[in-house]
């Protein structure tokens, strides 16, 4: 049990630290490329702490020191200590009332002298610990509602005070730690059933009415054709594909509009759209702005963030332009450049070639995290590392998603890649724990 | 228990392939695919082309006198963000605006340009206020003054000779085929328009990379794509600055035109038209103003009367009635003819002749000095007439060819824009009038400078070049030399260095009858007037009838006054043609004009009784009266119009009340009939009289 490790490399995974380092370096030369103006001093303004890339430049050996103590750290620290610190995490959330700055916009950080601190983001981590500690306790019997209930709410209350804290974007990536759950035994139908629900919903919002509830029939009668011979036996599988299309297409077209029409507001209408980059539909005609407002309104919402994100990323076309070159994200047509929309730096700088690149580096990361999980004897690490490959993947997927426009702008950072401190620290923490409990992966915590 | 959900890995990694592979298809979509649309979007973006333009060339006179330069004026800029902390009472009051004036400029700039990016807040300060802003510029961060360059007309003259520039209208960008863009200057009228290729030097293109505020950051690759600009190349002309100056007050107040040309390269030395107006009132802080005031203004200030004024030649025909018939062999210097008061060889007894008997048109030297009309209408007779030719027609083709040959019923080719060509009728005009049977005495008026023919100044003082120099002219122009000549420039100023050999065929005796003939009116004839010791001019006047249609009436009007002339006899300098409409006999008006006009340019000082006219002339107003009442129907008219498109009754209120109404005046040659003046509150289009009456059924 207590055992001596004679080297702290024993037993680490290095081909993560690699993908680590990999990805970190890119990041720093994106933001680099993003914020560089022309005459700089560049290594000056590197050692400098003026620059964002020097910032994140010290953040990152801030994050390497924290790494270099976490690894020397024993893996039974992590979960011993799982549920305090998620007591210390809420107890964070909680204070971040109080004393948050009062800049518009950032009522989710707490500033503490220089730096701005965001518990928020530091959450995931606790919250990953402490849902394995759950799980991974003799006495929890996961296939029973109570258990599943109770990682739940787990998993959801700092999700709760992320909402209170108007961050929706950090807190819908708490639900990322369904897949943990699901991997643990979580019935597949709970899943199956809410991301049906969400992407109706998502479809309803972005694909015309008319267009929709024709796919819907389709898919229906697609279901029936496979059925068939099923059908033949028993009509009730067919009575259920015609109420499940019924639901489907009564949700489309009337509950949705419903809700849109008589119970929410004009604004929180608008802001839905907004994060899909599409017109507020529901307008009616009289009450459209005049166009220069209207103009004025597209440029400053995020529907104008996602079109020069598309133009910046299309314009970089297979080979990109060349990370100096890239005209979009060198002159702040991108907001957010150097936080959410990062990714657009590396598609404007480097084309198609270079995102698939990246995406492919990420996906070895995910594929590796998913790997080590399985080869852990401790439930304890292996809830850890699904929680971890949850998070990095909600991160990953929704961040170029809606640089892309595929997914809705809800400003969350991309891993080790984007403008941050408390992101960069947090994701590093993340990892390198992982990295920790995966050399001792011989070890059967509790 | 680990192992027993162990198959939800493969779920787990299968969820995260399908979700990178949308993204990888959705990127695809973007780069791949779309990329080349998207790239110029982003193009589009972040390039700027910004024009840089280049300082327009100038015009010098032909003592090397800049007579049309650039200056630099101001426009007052504002950026919004950065108004911090100023005074703005005390702002206003140096602007001399008032409060809410700044509030609501400063909202249109933000509103026109962002908050960021500067714009104008006035454009084209004053000196004044530029100066007064300067001194406390640094009270007023967020304002600043940026240099627009500005044409000036050192010496507020030439007007019409040097045109004017302003920015290119949808017409101009099409014909130039999308070269000059929205808010580019053209030169729209004179020297400007002519040599605007010239001038307007080259554009030079900068592309500059603009950030997402519109705000320019740097050159796009390093300025790789960026070409200079080269300033336009200057025009040094025959124009006589000073000699200039004296005409244009010389036709101060007058309708017409005057032209002096050097007949050894026909340059033009002057040139005005009357009436005139102050080239620099079209630059600068009024410039709008003052245009739109131009163009409504019925007397035609903005009208080139020298070259587009289109007038009877009357008497100061003669010289080149003669020349024709002499060349054609129908008459020989001797020749002498019959006139006791009125030619009656058509049996109508017309045209009249100011002289009877005495043997005043016994030879041809003689009808000149005594412009005698009879002998002129049967020497144009006796031309189409010619036997030589078979009939009339054929005749009348010949003459014509000689007149066109004089420069009269063609274009001579100016380097102005908008020349008019004059009359000279083809026969096919008389054959419908007459119903095809006309003999020489259907238009035996031609042949003392009238019927249908119709000449501007500058034909006839080409004409004059073409005796002065015994048949031969070079096309009148103003430019001598375009500063470094290229080739493209030669082809174009080769057509003002080919000497035109025209009537060189016409003997010197011919020449000299006609030139001793025109050097007597001003020994002994009517244009005594023009007489200068020490030179000798040869002239010939010129009084021609003329009416105008106003209310629905023909009205005679006052006489056009006429004097063509050159000097000196021998080895002749400058050949002058002066117009001055309604102004009565040519020897009261337009023979001293040109006078003092010989001796400036001959002499350079004026004699002390040319002072004396000098002021007299300038102090002259001849301007018919009957233009108010047309400016005052032109006014009412768009009035009228106004408020029947607007319902904005501001401008024809003073129409419906008599007080304004001015009326003409009741002395004898301007006066004109009004019935029942009484009652004419406002004139209608189509000439219908608004009843006043009838007003508050309209308003």
């Amino acid at each position: 049990m207590n055992q001596q490790n004679p080297a702290i490399s024993k037993g680490i995974d290095w081909s993560l630290v690699g993908i680590y380092f990999l990805l970190v370096a890119v990041g720093l030369a994106a933001i680099f490329a993003a914020t560089y103006k022309e005459g700089d001093a560049i290594f000056q303004s590197f050692i400098g702490f003026k620059t964002d890339y020097s910032k994140q430049f010290y953040f990152f050996i801030m994050g390497a020191v924290l790494a270099f103590f976490i690894l020397l750290t024993d893996s039974k620290f992590f979960s011993a200590t799982a549920n305090l610190w998620y007591a210390v995490g809420i107890l964070l959330l909680l204070l971040v009332f109080p004393f948050h700055s009062r800049v518009k916009g950032t009522e989710s950080i707490i500033r503490f002298g220089a730096f701005n601190f965001q518990p928020a983001e530091f959450c995931k981590i606790f919250v990953s610990l402490a849902l394995a500690k759950y799980l991974s306790r003799p006495e929890t019997d996961f296939s029973k509602i109570r258990s599943q209930l109770i990682a739940t709410a787990i998993a959801l209350l700092p999700a709760a005070l992320t909402i209170l804290q108007s961050e929706t974007g950090l807190a819908l990536v708490y639900f990322s730690f369904f897949l943990v759950m699901y991997r643990e035994g979580l019935p597949s139908i709970i899943l199956l059933i809410g991301f049906a629900v969400a992407a109706l919903i998502v479809a309803t919002i972005i694909i015309e009415p008319n267009t929709l509830a024709f796919i819907l029939t389709g898919i229906a009668i697609f279901f029936a054709y496979i059925f068939r011979r099923q059908i033949k036996r028993n009509k009730a599988i067919l009575i259920r594909i015609v109420f499940l299309w019924f639901v489907c297409v009564g949700i489309q077209r009337f509950a949705v509009p419903y809700i849109f029409q008589n119970i929410l507001q004009k604004h929180q209408i608008e802001r839905i759209y907004d994060l899909f980059g599409k017109e507020n539909p529901y307008l009616e005609k009289d009450e459209t702005l005049s166009s220069a407002e209207a103009k004025k309104k597209k440029e400053s919402g995020s529907s104008y963030n996602v079109r020069q994100s598309k133009i910046a990323i299309g314009s970089g076309r297979i080979l990109g332009k060349g990370i100096l070159k890239a005209t979009q994200t060198r002159y702040d047509f991108v907001p957010e450049q150097r936080t959410d929309f990062i990714f657009c730096t590396v598609g404007e700088g480097f084309g198609f070639v270079g995102s698939i690149i990246l995406l492919g580096l990420y996906l070895i990361l995910l594929f590796r995290i998913v790997t080590i999980a399985e080869r852990q004897r401790s439930v304890f690490s292996r809830c850890y590392a699904y929680g971890v490959a949850g998070v990095f993947f909600f991160h990953i997927a929704i961040n170029i998603g809606m640089t892309v426009g595929l997914a809705p702008v809800i400003g969350i950072p991309l891993p080790f890649i984007s403008y941050g401190g408390t992101s960069l620290l947090t994701f590093t923490i993340m990892l390198f724990i992982l990295i920790r409990l995966d050399a001792d992966r011989q070890m059967v915590l509790r | 228990m680990s192992v027993f959900n162990q198959s939800r890995s493969r779920i787990i990694r299968v969820i995260f392939l399908v979700a990178f592979i949308f993204i990888t298809a959705q990127l695809f979509y973007l780069q791949v695919i779309e990329g080349k649309f998207r790239q110029l979007a982003a193009m589009d973006n972040a390039v700027f082309a910004k024009v840089d333009y280049p300082e327009r060339g100038i015009i010098f006179d032909r003592n090397g006198k800049a007579i049309l330069n650039n200056t630099i004026i101001y426009d007052l800029m504002v950026t919004p963000s950065e108004i911090k902390g100023i005074d703005t009472l005390d702002f206003c009051h140096l602007l001399g605006i008032d409060i809410e004036e700044f509030k609501q400029r400063v909202l249109d700039a933000k509103f026109k340009n962002s908050a960021v990016r500067p714009s104008v807040f006035k454009g084209l300060l004053t000196q004044d206020i530029q100066a007064r802003f300067e001194e406390n510029s640094w009270k007023y961060p967020g304002f600043n003054l940026v240099e627009r360059p500005l044409r000036t007309y050192p010496y507020n003259a030439a007007a019409h000779i040097l045109g004017y520039i302003r920015e290119a209208d949808p017409r101009d960008i099409e014909r130039s085929g999308n070269f000059y863009r929205q808010g580019d200057y053209i030169g729209k009228t004179g020297l400007e328009a002519y040599y605007e290729d010239v001038l307007m030097g080259e554009r030079g293109v900068q592309y500059m990379i603009k950030d997402n505020k519109n705000r320019l950051v740097g050159h796009y690759e390093n300025g790789a794509f960026d070409t200079a600009s080269i300033a336009g190349r200057g025009l040094k002309t025959y124009i006589d600055i000073e000699l200039q100056q004296l005409a244009e007050k010389l036709m101060a107040n007058k309708v017409g035109g005057l032209v002096a040309i050097d007949p050894k390269t026909g340059g033009i030395l002057a040139m005005v038209s009357g009436p005139n107006y102050d080239p620099n009132d079209l630059t600068g802080p009024d410039g709008s103003k003052n245009y739109g005031k131009l163009v409504l203004d019925v007397t035609g200030p903005m009208l080139n009367r020298a070259i587009g004024g289109r007038y009877e030649p009357g008497s100061t025909f003669k010289p080149l009635g003669a020349l024709v018939a002499l060349d054609e062999g129908v008459i020989t210097p001797s020749y002498g003819f019959p006139c006791f008061g009125r030619y009656t060889l058509c049996g109508h007894g017309k045209p009249a002749c100011t002289h009877a008997g005495g043997g005043h048109a016994a030879n041809v030297r003689l009808s000149i000095a005594n412009s005698c009309n009879a002998y002129y209408a049967h020497v144009y007779r006796l031309a189409v007439d010619n036997p030589k030719y078979g009939n009339v027609k054929l005749g009348y083709l010949k003459w014509k060819e000689y007149m066109n040959a004089f420069g009269l019923g063609v274009r001579l080719g100016v380097d102005l824009p908008s020349e008019s060509r004059g009359n000279i009728p083809d026969t096919s005009v008389y054959n419908k009038e007459n119903n095809n049977h006309w003999t020489s005495c259907t238009n035996l008026t031609l042949g003392i400078g009238q019927d249908k023919m119709l000449t501007t100044p500058l034909q006839m003082a080409n004409a004059m070049c073409i005796i002065a120099n015994k048949g031969y002219y070079y096309t009148p122009h103003f430019v001598d030399k375009i500063d470094g000549e290229t080739d493209d420039d030669s082809t174009l100023m080769n057509q003002f260095r080919v000497r035109h050999d025209v009537l060189t065929h016409i003997a010197d005796t011919s020449f000299n009858a006609v030139i001793e003939g025109m050097n007597d009116v001003v020994k002994f004839g009517t244009a005594r007037v023009a007489q200068i010791p020490g030179i000798d001019v040869c002239a010939k006047t010129g009084t021609a009838e003329n009416y105008t249609i106003l209310d629905g009436r023909r009205i005679k009007l006052p006489n056009n006054s006429m004097f063509v002339c050159f000097a000196p006899k021998e080895n002749p300098k400058i050949a002058i043609a002066v117009f001055v409409q309604n102004a009565g006999y040519g020897a009261t008006w337009a023979g001293p004009i040109s006078r003092l006009m010989i001796e400036k340019y001959l002499n350079d000082t004026l004699m002390k009784k040319s002072e004396a006219d000098l002021d007299r002339i300038s102090k002259a107003n001849l301007m018919p009266a009957y233009f108010k009442r047309l400016q005052y129907k032109e006014d009412s008219i768009r009035a009228f119009k106004w408020f029947k498109t607007t319902k904005d009754s501001a401008y024809i209120k003073k129409y419906l009340s008599n007080t304004l109404n001015p009326v003409r005046s009741k002395s004898g040659n301007n006066s004109f009939p009004i019935k029942k003046e009484k009652e004419l509150v406002a004139l209608l289009p189509g000439e219908k009289y608004f009843l006043k009456n009838l007003y508050p059924f309209y308003i």
